[in-house]
């Protein structure tokens, strides 16, 4: 069976998530970042930075409440329960800070069969308030037994 | 940062209730990283780590070598091996290109032998 590839192309609504000093600090805190960059606004300042500064991997806490609609569209139609996060990559900008309001919008950049498997890549580009990309990230989900 | 060199290694134990903390943090709350009879019930050893979690360490790795969060410039990463909660991780990463300020890695997470994040490169600004 093929995989349906009428998704290809589409865009989903842009989502905005703004970041906060708690959210930043749960996250650096559970990954065990601990320069204080990422806690104290001091420090940050120090560094060079606006405000307290999101860890690089914090892209996929203002990513996600746009790509879960990407992910869950029947259009796509992934089979869940046979999918996997195949691969992941980022590529980052302007670093997000405390305040900043981060806009997300996700594309479905491919759909294809190897050996079996349905390989749904999709692309995510996040922006901040001031226009700048600050993320750009590939999301690759394989389902097997496609 | 020449060619050959290796970053610091990495290593951290996720404790049991990790994944569930970072579900709250993330808001990943796939039951196959928070709840071990779900996991168990579709086909897994237990709940497994996030890979995206992993993928936080690998990052972590480069950024703690760099004493900076913005070095980091690209992070690309396979998923394979099912990360396990309670279980060492060790980050590994090589240089694989250096030039202008620019370092490329190759890089890995294992826990053992379970290689749970490979084919990885890093891209660093330094």
């Amino acid at each position: 069976m093929a995989v349906n590839t009428e998704a290809v192309g589409k865009e989903w609504p842009a989502a905005t998530y703004q970041a906060s000093r708690a959210k930043i600090a749960e996250y650096a805190n559970v990954i065990g970042a601990e320069n204080p960059v990422h806690f104290d606004k001091d420090a940050a300042l120090a560094a060079g930075f606006r405000e307290v500064v999101a860890p690089p991997m914090f892209c996929v806490v203002y990513s996600a409440p746009a790509m879960g609609p990407a992910i869950l569209d029947p259009e796509v139609g992934m089979n869940f329960a046979a999918m996997v996060h195949g691969s992941q990559e980022f590529e980052w900008g302007e670093p997000v800070c405390s305040g900043d309001e981060i806009t997300t919008t996700p594309r479905c950049l491919e759909i294809y069969e190897k050996d079996g498997k349905g390989f749904y890549v999709f692309e995510s580009t996040s922006v901040n308030q001031d226009g700048e990309q600050v993320v750009r990230g590939t999301w690759t989900n394989i389902v097997r037994g496609v | 940062m020449e060619s050959g060199d290796q970053i610091p290694e990495l290593r951290v134990t996720p404790d049991k209730y990790l994944p569930h903390r970072y579900a709250g943090a993330s808001g990943d709350f796939n039951p196959i990283h928070i709840d071990p009879e779900f996991a168990k019930a579709v086909g897994l050893p237990g709940n497994i780590l996030h890979g995206l979690y992993s993928m936080a360490q690998v990052a972590r790795a480069h950024t703690e070598a760099a004493g900076d969060p913005r070095s980091l410039r690209r992070l690309s990463v396979q998923f394979r091996g099912m990360g396990a909660p309670e279980q060492e991780i060790v980050v590994t990463a090589t240089v694989k290109e250096a030039d202008d300020g620019r370092v490329v890695t190759e890089t890995k997470a294992a826990q053992g032998d379970n290689r749970i994040i490979r084919n990885a490169e890093a891209e660093l600004a330094v």
